[in-house]
């Protein structure tokens, strides 16, 4: 044998990954071998794989069962690793930690996005000593994501499992796209529950993709296949910069899509009727452009990309029509991460209001709604990106500081004919001054007590009266709210500011 | 069978449904108030409203059954 046909012979090898019975297995669960993965997710393949040869002196581990390199999403050079399941499960060896903390550290040196595609059983307890406690063992994998967080997009395209310790890469991510069906994250199996705690429980049930899409929120988008996980990832790095130093491309500008309904038919009158704040989105974004984060957890708030005049912004709206738009300490949070993500790579924030305030009662407070509500408006505020709020409705207590209010120095706070901002809304506050007074009076006179009090509070609050006291900078006709936020976006895009001189804050966290 | 739970605390505001009421996907079943809001709880699958476990004016806590709907 040639020294070329020996390389030819020992790259197919290789190329091919496990044992045929590995590969039919995936097949059977929806799951594609993970070069076709690549293929499918870069713009023309891999361009650069290192350490391809990982460990072929075994010659059953091919690549150590881990893809490693860069290549094309969107014309952008961004590095991957890429678990191999046909290979042990995908599980880690030695190398395979190497081999990620190297592309890492690469993702690192050239400023470039880092994705990880996650098909792993875990730690190859064999090769624990080589592979788990050192100073270049896997705990250096998530002591690089954790640095690389905020310095390069960072994504989990999650297939199958991710086990135990592995289960700190998607949470280091940015965002995580979880398969429906396959993929999991869990720090013990349902097996070691039974064990350990003697909880018996299912896989889908403790770790499945929906759950944590919709209950834990350690999941962001949940998806139905393997090619939906790809089209969803190359999407989403489009409203993205390669790095924090650079501001995400500007797209072909886009037109609005028309409706039949303006966005003042949508609102209805009465402010504690519901109506769907995502019409109101798809009314002012180009058509098509709105690419959601966190659809299924806590979806009392909207968090998603979209884009106006071909550039991207992050919005956060208030959803009237689930719980009230009321924020719950998980609603807190999930702003708090978008609101993080967006400012870390130059994507100017929207925030849409229509807020009752934050939940009430034991429930809530047990959970901590301070604390959670307190990271929301701390991220909030700190965001030096362009910033616009919008107070479409109603904006309550503290809802309104946590939507980016007027005091927490939004470049604009605008208000449509239809806000009304208050400690609390009418009919709380009349029975908060008066319980007293109209306990006094008997009985059918309350009713007329009640109502003369509450227009007289409507007066009060009247969004003329607070646009005279320059509460808000400027009523805008709901019809040419678009045009309104292009242009001031426009011209915030010069903004540089830095937040304040200190290390770092200290926050609930 | 699919239980129809409550979104949040609240009372019930308006049954808008009756029972053997056959019902399509996020159409609401009953509207609750709290926190001065109406809060609109849909059935989260097509299906036969089976049984109504609430009455108008009842208070319900988070994750309380609703309804029974057999789809």
């Amino acid at each position: 044998m040639t020294y070329k046909d020996e390389l030819q012979k020992r790259t197919e090898e290789i190329k091919s990954g496990g044992k045929d019975k590995y590969h039919q297995k995936n097949e059977e669960k929806g799951k594609m071998f993970v070069r076709k993965r690549l293929e499918l997710l870069f713009d023309e393949g891999m361009a650069i794989e290192d350490a391809f040869f990982a460990n072929c002196m075994d010659g059953s581990l091919p690549s150590d069962g881990v893809v490693t390199g860069i290549g094309r999403i969107n014309g952008q050079d961004v590095c991957v690793m890429a678990n191999d399941s046909t290979v042990k499960a995908g599980s880690w060896g030695k190398r395979t930690v190497e081999k990620i903390i190297r592309i890492q550290e690469t993702a690192a040196k050239l400023e470039i996005p880092m994705l990880y595609l996650v098909d792993s059983a875990g730690a190859r307890i064999t090769d624990q000593v080589e592979m788990f406690p050192g100073r270049r063992g896997a705990g250096r994998i998530f002591q690089n994501q954790i640095k690389l967080s905020g310095r390069v997009p960072q994504v989990c395209l999650l297939f199958g499992p991710s086990a135990a310790g592995g289960a700190y890469i998607p949470a280091f991510c940015d965002t995580v796209v979880m398969v429906e069906g396959n993929a999991s994250m869990y720090l013990g199996s349902p097996r070691m529950a039974e064990k350990v705690i003697g909880e018996q429980v299912s896989l889908e049930e403790m770790g499945g993709a929906k759950m944590h899409c919709s209950v834990s929120g350690v999941g962001d988008v949940l998806v139905k296949t393997e090619s939906e996980a790809i089209d969803y990832t190359r999407r989403y790095l489009s409203y993205f910069p390669a790095n924090f130093r650079s501001k995400p491309d500007t797209a072909e500008a886009g037109e609005v899509k028309s409706f039949e309904k303006s966005i003042a038919d949508l609102i209805p009158e009465n402010q504690n009727a519901p109506f769907n704040m995502h019409d109101l989105i798809k009314r002012i974004i180009d058509a098509d452009s709105f690419c959601e984060v966190k659809k299924k957890f806590a979806p009392e708030l909207i968090t998603g990309l979209a884009r106006m005049n071909g550039k991207s912004v992050g919005i956060i709206a208030n959803q009237p029509r689930m719980k009230g738009g009321v924020l719950f300490p998980d609603s807190a949070d999930k702003a708090a991460k978008f609101i993080q993500l967006c400012d870390a790579f130059n994507i100017p924030l929207l925030f849409l209001m229509d807020i009752p305030g934050f939940m009430i009662g034991t429930k809530v407070e047990r959970a901590g709604i301070i604390r959670h509500g307190a990271k929301m408006l701390a991220t909030m505020s700190e965001a030096t990106v362009p910033k616009v709020s919008v107070v479409v409705r109603k904006a309550y207590g503290a809802g309104l500081y946590a939507m980016a209010g007027p005091a927490f120095e939004p470049d604009a706070c605008l208000a449509l004919p239809t806000a009304q901002i208050a400690v609390m809304g009418p009919e709380a506050a009349v029975n908060a001054v008066y319980a007293n007074k109209i306990a006094e009076l008997p009985e059918e006179e309350r009713p007329a007590f009640i109502k003369e009090k509450q227009e007289e509070y409507q007066d009060n609050i009247d969004i003329y009266r607070l646009a005279s006291e320059m509460v808000v900078d400027a009523v805008v006709d709901p019809d040419k709210l678009r045009d309104e936020l292009i242009e001031r976006y426009r011209v915030y895009d010069s903004k540089n500011v830095t937040f304040t001189d200190r290390k770092h804050g200290v926050y609930p966290v | 069978m699919t239980e129809i739970k409550a979104s949040m605390a609240g009372s019930v505001w308006k049954i808008v449904v009756s029972e053997g009421e056959t019902v399509e996907e996020d159409q609401d079943i009953v509207i609750l108030e709290s926190m001065k809001m109406e809060i609109p709880i849909p059935a989260e699958s097509d299906g036969t409203v089976k049984e109504l476990k609430v009455a108008e004016g009842d208070f319900v806590n988070e994750g309380d059954t609703i309804a029974i709907l057999e789809s």
